[in-house]
Parts: structure tokens; C-alpha cells; sequence
């Protein structure tokens, strides 16, 4: 029976690089059951025991506001179901952000756990002029305290020891506590005697967690109190506020000078600092990063790079993927006889394969950029320069590297947007990045814009007009994701303005080894959590399409084989005319499966639209991803399923494409144009939807998103096409 | 002279007196050591005017206007 140490501190004071340089390999990494909150433990060997060491997240206080924190004040109280209870803690302190640091270890202390307070970063502090007596330190404190420098492992020994006592459930519980008014003192005790009194409450309450109740009003605590002891208990509360307060002074304020007053007088016996605050290497960096034009043009320079590598360094190894996964299935298929079997595994199997891997050079790839920005401290100056932009629709600077991740996949994004603190803003954030232009709308426009929109010089020869096109559909999402955002902040997540104060960390280089990490569980997690779901979702619409395989067909079909091969002698005509057949019958499959029948079904809602039932067809077939609609179109159309968008022959056969009457083209102008809006708006992708799910653990959110896009989406594809069908662009 | 921590120029210095009404926000503040008592230099602002960066007790905070209006400033 080994201990369970807690390791806990403020963000950003090297908590994470303790952590795995103690621990080393012996780590897991997952999320607290039900929300996005990351959960690490591992191993941790001592002189003679082990222990199990749990990486809190970092958090500035116990008074808990976002999930964060209330995870951390759960696991530390031993109320979160399924978490051992914690026997010891190691508070990660940074010597160079002392005062700060030591607010939180004065609540820590009232926790009347056994404490070991390792006290990082001890180097910078000596570079600002800060020298630190850590025994009087220590002394002041109850605890043991030792000094160390995680990046560089140094003084990993000394904390080694310091824990071992910690591990074997030795160490004393430090009597210190930061003193607070006589009046607040007696009225917690009688709140705390109060509520244990409680046979409802079922459990004792823990001191601390009654100091919450009191202080935090409305807070976490309160709340979790009086669902259990009803709302008949608030005028109670009220009474013993009343009775804490000194001078009619809030308690949140009382708390912070009490704490505050506590812990400068430890800073005047254990510190001493420079007369003059000396210009920290921060500062100076600080100066040109965020200055006003230097600031801004080195920001939009480090966006274009991670754009740039989402958007075009990935791709050669996402064709490599996409191409190995088919050569693949082509040599599987190659082995197994034609039917059922073979189309589940080649067009199935592969393909939902395919679909979940070729995500995974972009999401390593942003997962590895946002993992050094925020390591090295550069993720709060990015939201210090854009917030002021994202708060004019309601948002906060947060917010801006999701929705530029999400131009070249809405996935990362998503994923992307944990950096936010606010569940509201958060949760805006994740319904409006799939509106953002992603790489996969690509081959769809290019494909239309190629076969339909006329190229000619407009603007006075300045552009073409198949560029501008492009520029508007590549826009629209943009133009409608603003005030779609601006009113899910006014409607759905409505609510105080969450607070924009955030810490400017120093900067720091970036540890590899936090990064890779970091990068390594992320992308472990999209394959093994959202891959599942996605790869079902592609299989559900393989049997949409090919289901019922009609006898008929098949015999029609061969008949025909038999007579092309009756009746042509050459064998390069043969083989061709053989190859047309094959693409023509998988059309005709497809035209009489489920799927078409759908397709049929539906087509009077697409109708004002435009779009006759081939287009609706391939619309749906699209549904786990948009870029299947190009081969989908490509088989509706007899061209066989591996056209793609730089298909000439797609292309010329789009142009041509005739409705039953012989005469109507299928697509003019207008269709082509609202097929466009309608991909620039819908949700066609189902590995989104998934991901939206996992990231807010419901289904309601990406039922919501599918549905507001898909109503936007068709709004404004009807547009499109009536308004310019009526400026006559129809011919 | 008081006046609240929005009103400050740039590299402008004083001590913190005062945080008006009491919520969510003030609770952060008062978390991150905004408290009275606490010296604030006001270090620079976005190039878009708004938020703020301060030095407060050691480290670097950044806040918007809006909530550095909240905090009452003894210059």
C-alpha cells in the first residue's frame, strides 16, 4: 500500500517539468471522467518506497470558479468518486514569484495535510537580485522546503529525500495558519458545527471547505452545499456572513488582506529584494513582442508559420496516408473475391481507416506549435495583442488560435480551445470554428469553380473571376461566423462577462521533452476517442450505399460484359469499353441503393435550391466528410469513385450532365454557385461533430452545431441560387 | 490623489486602496494580488489600446480597461 502524493501550484511555475522529471517514463495521461480536465499520475521511486505522485492542474486559489478548479479542491478534499484520497502534498512554489505563490500555500495549509514545498525556479530568481533564506523560510512556514531548478533537475535529490517521509505518512502536519479576524474565526466554527449537524449532508465537512462555503459567495462550495441542505439554509448563511464580517468589509476582500498580511511579513523575514525592481529579460522582450508594430507583425508572422505548416506541410503527408491507405486496400482487395466482403473492407474499412489517420499530421502538428507557444510563455501575449478584436463579438483574445487552427481543420481548433478558461466562451468558441473555411471545402470549390465560373479578367484585369469567387466562398464562413458568435453570446451563453485577467508568464525556453509529450498524448487520444466514432460513421454510410445490391443489375450488367467481349476484337477497346461498364454500373448500384432512394426522397427540399436528386445524393453520402461529394458526383455521373477535383473528365462530364428531360443541364451558374454556399455553411463532417461531442461531453452541442450550419447553410444556398438565377446568371 | 488603475499612463506607479463592488471579477483580482496595499505599475498597453499589462507583486498581469476600472488607484 503505497501513498498518493498530490503535486499542486500556481500555472505556470514548472509544475509539469517536476513532474516528469520525477516520475520519468512510468506516466498516464487521460481526462477526469466527464470533462476535458487532463489527468496525469505516475511513479515516483524514493529512498526505500514509492509513491503515487497525481499532476494537479495548476490553479491560483482553492476558491474554485472554472473545472480546473473545482477538479483540484475535489481531489484534495477526497470527494471526487473514483480518486484515491491524497495523503501528502508537494506544492510547487516559483522563487522568483514568491508573494503569489505563497497566497496559495497559505490555503494549502488549512488543507492539515502533511506538506513539502519545493521551491522552483530558484535561478531566475537569483538573476532578479532575489535571495531567499530557505530555512528561516521553512521555519516560517511549518514545512519542509527545498530548493530546485526542475528544467535543469537540479536539487531533485534533496526533494527526493524531503518526500520520502511524505511517502511513508511520517511527516507532521505543519501547525501554521494565516491569522484572521477573531469574529470570522468563531463564525466559521459555528457554520462548519452547523452543517455537520446536518444528517442530510452525509458526510463531515471538511474546515476548508467551509471557508469556501462562507467566503465564495455563490461559489462551488456554496452550491454543492446547499443542493444537498436545500435553499432553506441561505438566510442561515447569510446570518454567519454577517457575523465574519469586520467593519462591514466583504469577506473575499478580508480574506485577500488577511492572506496578503500573512504572507508579506514572511517576504520581510525571508527575502531580501533589490532596492530598485531591475528590468527582468522578460520585460525586455516583452518590449519589442508586444510593442505596438514590432509586436504586431512578428504575431501575424508566428500565425502565418502555424497556418502555413497546418494548411501545407501537413499535406504531402496526409496524400502519402490517403495513398498508402488505398494502395493498401487495393492489395487487400486484390486478395479477397469481388463483393460484399471486398467493398467492406476496401470502401469501408480502409476508407473509415483513412478518414481518422489523415487527420493526424495537422493535429500533431498544431498540438506540437500550441504546446511550445504556451511553454514558452508566448500563448497570453497572443491573446494580450487579439482581445481586443475578439471582444467585439463577445469573445476574448483566447479564442483567436482555435479559429485560425480551425482554417485548415476545424478539429484542431476544437481541440485547441481548452487554453480557455470560460466554459462560455469555450463552448462559442467550439460552435463557430467550423464555420472557418477548412482545407477539406477545398476540392469542392476548386472542382466547381472549375467546371462552372467563367474564367474571365474582372476588376479591370486586376483579378480573375474564378480567384474572387473563391475569395467569397473562402470568406463567407468568417462573415457569418461573427455574428453567429456574437449572438450564441447573447442567447445560449448569456451570462456575466468572464474576467479577461490573465498572467504574463516569463518567458521560458520550452522543455522537448513537456512538448513532445504533450503532443504525443493529444494526438493518442483524437485516434483512440473521436477515431472510433468517426470510423463507425464512414461505415454506416458505406452500407447506406452500397445496400440493397439488386440481382437484376448484376445480371444485366454481365450480359452486357458478355456481348462488349462478343462483339469488340481489339483489346485495348475492349479493355476501355469493359472499364466504362464497370463505372457504369456501380452508378447504377448506387442510383437504386438506400442511398439514392434517400437522395430521391429528399429531393423536393433541394429543389429550390436547384439541385436535382444526384446532388442531393452525393450531398448526404457526404456526411461523414465533404470531399467525398467529388467521388461520390464522379460515380452518380458513371466517371467511377477515384475522380478528384483536378479531374478533367469529372469536370467536362459535370458540364454535360443533362437532367431526365435530355435538355436542362443537372448544374448552371447558379446550382454550382449554391452547392458552394452550401458547403461553406453546413457541418458535412461527421469527425467534427465527434470531436465537438468529446470536447463538451454532450450530444446536444454538435447536435446544435449540425443544425444551425445545415439551417444556415440551406438558407443560404436558396438565396444564392434564386437571387442569381432572377439576375439571370441561369443563361 | 485617487483614480483608477484605467486612468494610469503608461510606466505610471501607485498603491492600490480600494476594489469597487464585489464579484466574479473582483474575486480573480483579488486572487492574482490586487488587494489594497498592493504597488501597480502600469507597464504598456495593446496596440489596440485596451487590455493593460501591470506589474503587481512580482510578476506581470494583464486585465482589460474595463476591469482595471474596478480598482482604485492611491497615486
Amino acid at each position: 500500500m503505497s501513498a498518493t502524493l498530490a503535486v499542486v501550484g500556481n500555472p505556470n511555475v514548472g509544475k509539469t517539468a517536476l513532474f516528469n522529471a520525477l516520475t520519468g517514463l512510468s506516466q498516464n495521461t487521460g481526462n477526469y471522467a466527464g470533462v476535458t480536465v487532463e489527468r496525469k499520475t505516475g511513479r515516483v521511486a524514493l529512498d526505500g518506497a514509492t509513491a503515487e505522485l497525481i499532476d494537479l492542474p495548476g490553479t491560483y486559489s482553492l476558491a474554485a470558479s472554472s473545472p480546473d478548479e473545482m477538479i483540484v479542491v475535489d481531489v484534495l478534499l477526497g470527494q471526487r468518486a473514483g480518486e484515491k484520497s491524497i495523503d501528502g502534498l508537494v506544492a510547487v512554489v516559483d522563487a522568483s514569484n514568491l508573494e503569489r505563490n505563497l497566497y496559495f500555500v497559505s490555503q494549502l495549509l488549512e488543507l492539515e495535510k502533511p506538506l513539502v514545498v519545493a521551491l522552483n525556479m530558484m535561478d531566475i530568481a537569483a538573476r532578479r537580485g532575489l535571495k531567499i533564506d530557505v530555512a528561516a523560510l521553512s521555519e516560517k512556514l511549518g514545512v519542509p522546503v527545498v530548493p530546485i531548478c526542475a528544467h535543469r533537475r537540479i536539487g531533485l535529490d534533496k526533494l527526493r529525500e524531503a518526500m520520502t517521509p511524505l511517502a511513508q505518512v511520517a511527516l507532521p502536519v505543519s501547525g501554521v495558519r494565516c491569522p484572521f479576524p477573531e469574529a470570522q474565526l468563531s463564525a466559521l466554527q459555528a457554520l462548519a458545527a452547523d452543517l455537520n449537524s446536518r444528517p442530510v449532508l452525509r458526510r463531515t465537512i471538511h474546515p476548508l471547505e467551509a471557508f469556501r462555503v462562507m467566503v465564495d459567495e455563490n461559489g462551488y462550495a456554496e452550491q454543492r452545499v446547499l443542493r444537498k441542505v436545500g435553499p432553506e439554509f441561505r438566510p442561515a448563511l447569510t446570518e454567519y456572513r454577517r457575523r465574519a464580517q469586520v467593519n462591514g468589509a466583504n469577506l473575499a476582500a478580508q480574506e485577500a488582506r488577511a492572506r496578503y498580511g500573512w504572507v508579506r511579513e514572511i517576504m520581510d523575514t525571508c527575502v531580501t529584494r533589490p532596492k530598485v525592481r531591475p528590468k527582468s529579460r522578460s520585460e525586455r522582450i516583452d518590449n519589442i513582442l508586444t510593442h505596438r508594430v514590432f509586436g504586431t507583425v512578428i504575431f501575424l508572422t508566428v500565425m502565418l508559420l502555424v497556418f502555413q505548416s497546418i494548411y501545407s506541410w501537413a499535406a504531402p503527408v496526409m496524400d502519402l496516408i490517403d495513398s498508402g491507405i488505398s494502395a493498401l486496400g487495393g492489395a487487400v482487395s486484390a486478395w479477397l473475391p469481388p463483393g460484399v466482403l471486398q467493398s467492406l473492407v476496401v470502401d469501408g474499412i480502409f476508407a473509415g481507416v483513412g478518414s481518422v489517420l489523415v487527420f493526424l499530421p495537422q493535429i500533431i502538428l498544431l498540438s506540437l506549435f500550441i504546446a511550445i507557444l504556451e511553454d514558452c510563455g508566448y500563448m497570453a501575449r497572443a491573446a494580450f495583442l487579439m482581445d481586443k478584436l475578439f471582444s467585439w463579438c463577445g469573445l476574448s483574445g483566447q479564442s483567436f488560435i482555435p479559429m485560425l487552427s480551425s482554417f485548415a481543420c476545424a478539429i484542431p481548433g476544437i481541440l485547441a480551445t481548452r487554453t480557455i478558461k470560460d466554459r462560455r466562451d469555450r463552448f462559442t468558441t467550439i460552435l463557430v470554428a467550423p464555420l472557418m473555411s477548412c482545407s477539406a471545402r477545398l476540392p469542392v470549390y476548386l472542382i466547381l469553380i472549375g467546371a462552372f465560373i467563367p474564367s474571365q479578367r474582372v476588376l479591370g484585369g486586376l483579378v480573375g473571376l474564378e480567384g474572387l469567387t473563391l475569395l467569397a466562398v473562402y470568406s463567407l464562413g468568417v462573415l457569418v461566423a461573427i455574428p453567429t458568435a456574437w449572438t450564441l453570446k447573447r442567447t445560449l451563453f448569456r451570462g456575466v462577462k468572464p474576467p479577461f485577467i490573465l498572467e504574463m508568464p516569463s518567458y521560458k525556453v520550452p522543455l522537448a521533452g513537456v512538448v513532445l509529450k504533450k503532443a504525443f498524448f493529444e494526438s493518442r487520444e483524437f485516434v483512440v476517442r473521436a477515431g472510433t466514432l468517426i470510423f463507425a460513421v464512414t461505415i454506416i454510410v458505406w452500407a447506406l450505399a452500397y445496400f440493397p445490391r439488386s440481382t437484376a443489375i448484376a445480371e444485366t450488367y454481365a450480359a452486357k460484359r458478355a456481348q462488349v467481349v462478343r462483339n469488340t476484337a481489339e483489346a485495348q477497346a475492349q479493355e476501355a469499353a469493359l472499364a466504362a461498364l464497370a463505372d457504369e454500373e456501380e452508378g447504377e448500384y448506387l442510383r437504386s441503393s438506400l442511398l439514392g432512394k434517400i437522395g430521391h426522397f429528399i429531393e423536393p427540399v433541394f429543389r429550390p435550391l436547384g439541385w436535382d436528386w444526384r446532388i442531393a445524393t452525393a450531398t448526404i453520402a457526404s456526411f461523414p466528410a465533404r470531399e467525398i461529394i467529388v467521388a461520390t458526383l464522379g460515380t452518380l455521373f458513371n466517371m467511377g469513385a477515384d475522380e478528384d477535383e483536378h479531374s478533367d473528365s469529372l469536370r467536362t462530364t459535370l458540364q454535360l450532365a443533362r437532367r431526365e428531360d435530355g435538355v436542362t443541364p443537372v448544374i448552371n451558374i447558379p446550382v454550382a454557385l449554391s452547392i458552394m454556399v452550401f458547403f461553406a455553411l453546413c457541418c458535412q463532417c461527421s469527425a467534427t461533430l465527434v470531436t465537438i461531442r468529446r470536447e463538451t461531453g454532450q450530444w446536444r452541442w454538435p447536435l446544435l452545431t449540425f443544425g444551425y450550419m445545415t439551417t444556415l447553410a440551406y438558407l443560404g444556398a436558396l438565396c444564392t441560387y434564386q437571387f442569381t438565377t432572377a439576375l439571370g446568371w441561369g443563361g | 490623489m485617487t483614480c483608477t488603475l484605467d486612468q494610469l499612463k503608461r510606466h505610471d506607479r501607485g498603491v492600490v486602496s480600494n476594489l469597487r463592488g464585489i464579484g466574479n471579477i473582483q474575486q480573480r483580482l483579488l486572487e492574482m494580488g490586487v488587494s489594497d496595499g498592493a504597488e501597480v505599475e502600469v507597464l504598456r498597453f495593446a496596440p489596440l489600446g485596451d487590455p493593460m499589462e501591470i506589474a503587481v507583486r512580482g510578476f506581470h498581469l494583464t486585465l482589460r480597461k474595463s476591469e482595471a476600472a474596478l480598482v482604485e488607484i492611491e497615486a
